[in-house]
């Protein structure tokens, strides 16, 4: 492996703009007070994407990842989130040092998002030309005819056919693939250096998917944009990112190059998810592994590793102290865990929680290991 | 569009004939004989009233009396009074475009009051503009009209003498002179609508501000006001549409009270008068101005249902084809 944090982002095809990353967040911590305690959705995440290239974030329901996203755009209500530590520095501006309206020049030509459900995100009773003019004419100073030509070219880069007819319906005229690849036209109007894809599939039948991660995987090289990838799927990012993030209660649990993720991941939780995807060897109707039990209430964390009562490796110091962020032989390579997947360390926990039938967590072993064993 | 107006057309049909029924027989119930009324009391004689009794129709029975001036009425003729001997359609025609004036403006007054207010303490709920708002709007709720308007008089007309007190000056006196007639009355009658839909349209508006399109919207970067007033304010405002429309029967039965008050040429006042009178006929007609109003407005918030939402209007499409 060579050293990829000396050889700079620079050196890579796809930034030739400047220095640093594109987008950078550091120690990013967003909190929540609701009536049953403080929420710690985002809780000292650091992410980088630089020009051009693809993040993936990954995690179930509940693991920070939508409130991470809509921090990054900064579109969180102000009131709504307390005041918390962290940076979110694009193009080493910090977001969050601006107001609402300075923002209005970031959404759409420096950060455009795209939602998960395109049934609800777009207006029901807006007409499709004007939701996408009206951004078009806020930014770029267009007037309506100009507007609507772009629009139109627009759609038709997207993949909608006849898209001067679709200019004067509603959203409810269209199937939910189509909605989606409006939001999408929508997201890249204004030509947005970075593209956040919140789950951009999750809503639409399976068909349809791999269309729309085409669609944005091809929008992204032509636009020379940089994207972070929002899912719960990690099967969804294995071919479309250059960096994966898996994110468990608010924190980044391991994050590597997608290869190395998926050659030699460290986290068990990790393992776990990738033990859940379907694989096309196996014969069909193969039991998937779920992973048992369900993510921590966020308003009452663990002392220990967020992961550690559902996890087979658990020993007792992950009960006591939640492990810092550990990089290996690969310095790109960074995960959470004393034990981690594939290290002697690692092997070794495992085996003593097999032979003592339980984890430290007083898990029972065989709802674990199932598919380890 | 126009097939499914027509279709809302045709249903209104057996409303109204409901509506006029209702209204005839209600009146018919009330006790005391009209032939009396017109005879000016108790001394006349048995011939005498047997005479007024033929002369008005009410020999007759009760479904024929009511066909024929079921029939009069289709044909604009809604009889005349026993009492003034006046034409009942005239003495409304006249007096209507007050009371349609009055009811107009107190109408609008009331949006443009409740729609910035209700927009304004949505976006920014839980704040001190919208608790503001909230204690306002519950206080004005809790006011009759008729308390208001004395309130409205002694503060505007008697106090800095800008509108005044009681009286009318027709539009064709000039627009200010009608405009500072109308604009205390309306004002008074608004109250209650003002209160209404600004708590209605502030409850829609922050589920509507909820939405992931508004979220989107925000995203595109667009300003606030727009977001606010061209996003979320359409989708927000069904119910305050349906309110507005059933208002319509309170502000009906408001102008009465307050063209009494201000002493306004209206077909309230008329209303006032007649019932004081036992102008029986009067009354019928008038109540079942009222009520057809009522009805046609309805139909008309029906109809303003499918500009204000295209899902309506394609589902309509979609069941005729």
């Amino acid at each position: 492996m060579t050293p990829i944090a000396a050889a700079g982002s620079a050196s890579r095809p796809g930034g030739p703009e400047g220095g640093g990353p594109l987008l950078e967040v550091r120690d990013l911590h967003t909190l929540f007070d609701t009536p049953r305690g403080i929420v710690r959705a985002v809780d000292g995440v650091s992410i980088a994407v630089d020009r051009g290239r693809t993040l993936g974030i990954v995690g179930e329901s509940g693991s920070g990842k939508t409130v991470l996203s809509r921090s990054v755009m900064n579109l969180l209500p102000k009131r709504a989130a307390l005041p918390a530590d962290g940076e979110i520095l694009f193009e080493e501006r910090d977001l969050r040092a601006l107001t609402n309206k300075q923002m209005r020049e970031y959404w759409g030509p420096q950060l455009a998002m795209v939602f998960q459900d395109p049934m609800t995100s777009l207006n029901p009773v807006v007409k499709i030309g004007r939701q996408i003019t009206e951004a078009l004419r806020e930014h770029l100073d267009l007037g309506r005819k100009e507007a609507q030509v772009q629009a139109v070219d627009l759609l038709r880069s997207v993949g909608i056919p006849a898209p001067e007819r679709r200019l004067a319906e509603y959203p409810h005229q269209l199937s939910g693939g189509m909605r989606q690849r409006v939001t999408i036209a929508i997201a890249l109007s204004c030509s947005p250096k970075l593209l956040l894809a919140d789950e951009p599939t999750t809503a639409l039948d399976v068909t349809v998917q791999a269309q729309i991660l085409d669609l944005l995987a091809r929008q992204q090289q032509e636009r020379h944009m940089s994207m972070v990838l929002v899912t719960h799927d990690l099967g969804v990012v294995a071919n479309r990112t250059d960096e994966i993030a898996v994110m468990y209660a608010g924190q980044i649990v391991e994050k590597a190059p997608t290869r190395t993720l998926f050659r030699s991941m460290r986290h068990p939780y990790t393992e776990a998810l990738m033990r859940s995807i379907p694989r096309i060897e196996n014969p069909s109707h193969t039991r998937l592994d779920a992973i048992p039990g369900r993510p921590p209430d966020l308003a009452k964390l663990p002392v220990g590793c967020r992961f550690a009562p559902r996890c087979a490796n658990a020993q007792p110091r992950c009960l006591e102290e939640n492990p810092p962020l550990f990089t290996d032989d690969e310095p790109r390579h960074e995960f959470r865990c004393f034990f981690p997947v594939g290290t002697p360390a690692g092997d070794e926990a495992r085996q003593r929680n097999a032979r003592a039938g339980r984890t430290a967590a007083g898990i029972d072993m065989s709802t674990l290991t199932k598919a380890s064993a | 569009m126009g097939g499914l107006i027509a279709k809302k057309l045709l249903t209104l049909i057996p409303v109204l004939l409901a509506v006029s029924l209702l209204t005839y027989l209600l009146l018919s119930l009330l006790p005391g004989d009209p032939a009396l009324l017109v005879l000016g009391g108790g001394a006349a004689s048995a011939e005498a009233i047997a005479a007024v009794r033929a002369d008005l129709g009410l020999d007759q029975p009760l479904p024929v009396r009511y066909l024929a001036w079921l029939g009069d009425a289709v044909q604009g003729d809604l009889g005349m009074s026993y009492i003034t001997r006046q034409e009942v359609t005239g003495a409304i025609l006249e007096r209507l475009p007050v009371t349609l004036e009055l009811m107009g403006v107190s109408l609008v007054l009331a949006l443009v009051v409740a729609v910035p207010l209700g927009v304004f303490s949505a976006y920014r709920s839980g704040g001190r503009f919208d608790r503001t708002v909230t204690g306002a709007t519950f206080g004005l709720l809790a006011l009759p009209n008729f308390i208001f308007a004395l309130i409205l008089i002694a503060a505007f007309s008697v106090g800095l003498g800008l509108f005044p007190a009681t009286g009318w000056s027709r539009l064709s006196d000039g627009l200010g002179d009608n405009l500072r007639a109308v604009f205390l009355p309306a004002l008074a009658l608004s109250v209650s609508n003002i209160a209404v839909f600004t708590r209605l349209l502030r409850t829609d508006m922050i589920a509507t501000l909820q939405e992931d399109h508004v979220l989107l919207a925000r995203a595109k970067g667009l300003p606030t006001s727009r977001i606010l007033f061209r996003h979320a304010l359409r989708p927000s405002s069904f119910s305050l549409l349906t309110v507005a429309g059933l208002q319509v029967g309170t502000l009906l039965s408001g102008t009465v009270i307050i063209e009494t008050i201000f002493a306004l040429p209206g077909v309230g006042r008329l209303l006032f008068d007649a019932i004081n009178s036992r102008d029986l006929l009067m009354v019928q007609g008038v109540v079942l101005l009222l009520a057809v109003t009522f009805v046609v407005v309805n139909f008309v918030v029906d109809v303003l249902y499918t500009f204000l939402d295209p899902r309506i209007r394609s589902g309509a499409a979609r069941a005729r084809a």
